[in-house]
């Protein structure tokens, strides 16, 4: 049976993020699972908007749920963990406060939309581990990837602020759905610690302390590489390594994936399709090292 | 508008300030904060702060908010919500910290050394203008008009990324423009930081 969602790709898939939306969708076309680009999207809300105008970000991001809603109600699925936390922020407070969602849902109906409330939102690496299941995945994988170490990078906003589908401190899914795939998961305690977001161009000293720490407990560990969920998390502790050896005097080249890249190597897509030659550390010498 | 600098004013931003936390729904369980310290120490950016997040709390509780307003402490939050899940009496410290953000925008009351409000600024103006973030727009407006000195250090990277696709020099923009305007500025009329 195919599973069928809305998906809601997100900013960063059209930029710096692009190898993540490519991916998603081959690795979903491989296991028969229907995205149904969420038509004409606008920005989740964004944390950095979020921030500052409040009601104005509850708008942006409900005209999303509104779409959603007029397509048929289908699960609005995100690649990107701050545009699930915001998108699925806003139903949380819609939920808790009506007059909020009255104000949002007065100014929606001026663009000739409204929303109920009752979309729910999901983080892609929920559906293809919970709705899917990792006994399915396993399945279909025709490259195990043994003896492949890899440090599985969850960040802040996949589990937190309200751990929906995982613990929001110690997560598990991924960690499971690695060894579906016949790879072997690293013991990696700061799995959920913060990579220091948007503070990379704000403040990059604080941002650089906190991917030196990320890249050093999996250096530590033994991995071989590490796979993210979250594109400002990929962003942060691969393409920075360079500026944390030069502040910290290392010599950081850590190989670092989209989950949904290693997975859909794993099914047997094409390097290509899973746009492997978008990542600024290689992958290939890694990926070699798994028996053919 | 609210004077910080005398003790009405200081008053005044107080009781806006518990107006507007009781107003996020469970707001009201700052009142249960035991200063235990929790937030602080589970703080990525802590080390950074003028002021720790349990002393945000505190100042709060003293009346003291105007000094939180102008420290670096909200502008190094990065929204992991660590705090939020570890804290024993449930606040919500994330959203404090936003509200706080806000209060400041709105009183512009920021410490000089802090880029944030401009980077959110260039951010919703990018946003406002194509429906999306345009990361090489924002990005590059940043480190023009705020950081020059990023450009130095960005140089080998942000030709790494185009190269490779990741950094695309036109924006996207989306087709219901029109109606994206007429939802957000129906709603900025209403916005505390106006």
């Amino acid at each position: 049976m195919t599973l069928t969602y809305s998906y809601f790709p997100g900013c960063s898939s059209e930029a710096t993020g692009k190898a993540y939306d490519i991916s998603t969708r081959a690795v979903c076309d491989k296991l028969d699972i229907e995205l149904k680009e969420l038509p004409d999207w606008n920005c989740c809300g964004s944390t950095s908007y979020f921030s500052i105008r409040e009601l104005e970000s509850f708008g942006v991001s409900a005209r999303n749920l509104a779409i959603a809603q007029e397509v048929g109600g289908m699960d609005l699925v995100a690649t990107c963990s701050a545009c699930y936390t915001i998108l699925a922020k806003t139903n949380r407070y819609f939920a808790e406060d009506p007059v909020l969602h009255e104000t949002i849902n007065e100014a929606l109906e001026a663009a000739g939309r409204t929303y109920d409330g009752n979309v729910n939102v999901r983080h892609i690496l929920d559906v293809i581990v919970n709705d899917l299941g990792c006994e399915t995945v396993a399945e279909k994988v025709t490259r195990r990837m043994t003896k492949l170490r890899v440090a599985p990078y969850y960040g802040c906003q996949a589990t937190r602020p309200k751990g929906t589908f995982d613990d929001p401190e110690f997560p598990t899914s991924l960690d499971h759905l690695l060894e579906a795939i016949g790879a072997e998961p690293i013991y990696y305690p700061v799995k959920t610690k913060c990579c220091g977001g948007m503070l990379m161009m704000t403040q990059e000293d604080a941002a650089l302390r906190l991917c030196h720490e990320l890249l050093k407990c999996a250096q530590d560990n033994g991995a071989d590489v590490i796979v993210t969920t979250c594109p400002l998390c990929e962003m942060n502790v691969e393409a920075y390594q360079k500026m944390v050896n030069k502040a910290y005097g290392t010599s950081f080249n850590i190989p670092v994936m989209y989950f949904t890249q290693l997975l859909g190597y794993a099914l047997g897509v094409d390097s290509k399709a899973l746009a492997l030659q978008m990542q600024i550390v290689p992958v290939e010498n890694v990926l070699a090292k798994v028996p053919a | 508008m609210v004077e910080l600098e005398t003790t009405q004013g200081v008053k005044t931003l107080h009781k806006i300030f518990l107006e507007d936390v009781y107003s996020i729904p469970g707001g009201e369980k700052i009142r249960l904060c035991q200063q235990c310290g929790t937030c602080s120490g589970s703080c990525p950016t802590a080390y950074l702060m003028d002021y720790s997040p349990r002393e945000v709390i505190a100042a709060f509780r003293a009346g003291m908010l105007d000094r939180v307003l102008k420290s670096n402490t909200i502008w190094l939050c990065t929204s992991c919500y660590s705090c939020t899940v570890r804290c024993p009496a449930g606040i919500k410290v994330t959203d404090i910290m936003y509200e706080l953000k806000r209060l400041a925008i709105k009183y512009k009351s920021w410490p000089s050394s802090s880029k944030n409000p401009a980077m959110s600024k260039i951010f919703i103006d990018h946003v406002h203008r194509f429906g999306r973030s345009y990361e090489a727009g924002v990005i590059g407006q940043f480190v023009l008009t705020q950081k020059p000195s990023l450009a130095w250090k960005f140089k080998g990277l942000g030709t790494k990324l185009f190269l490779s696709g990741r950094m695309p020099l036109l924006p996207k923009s989306i087709k219901g423009k029109d109606e994206f305007h007429k939802i957000i500025d129906l709603l900025a009329t209403k916005e505390v930081s106006q």
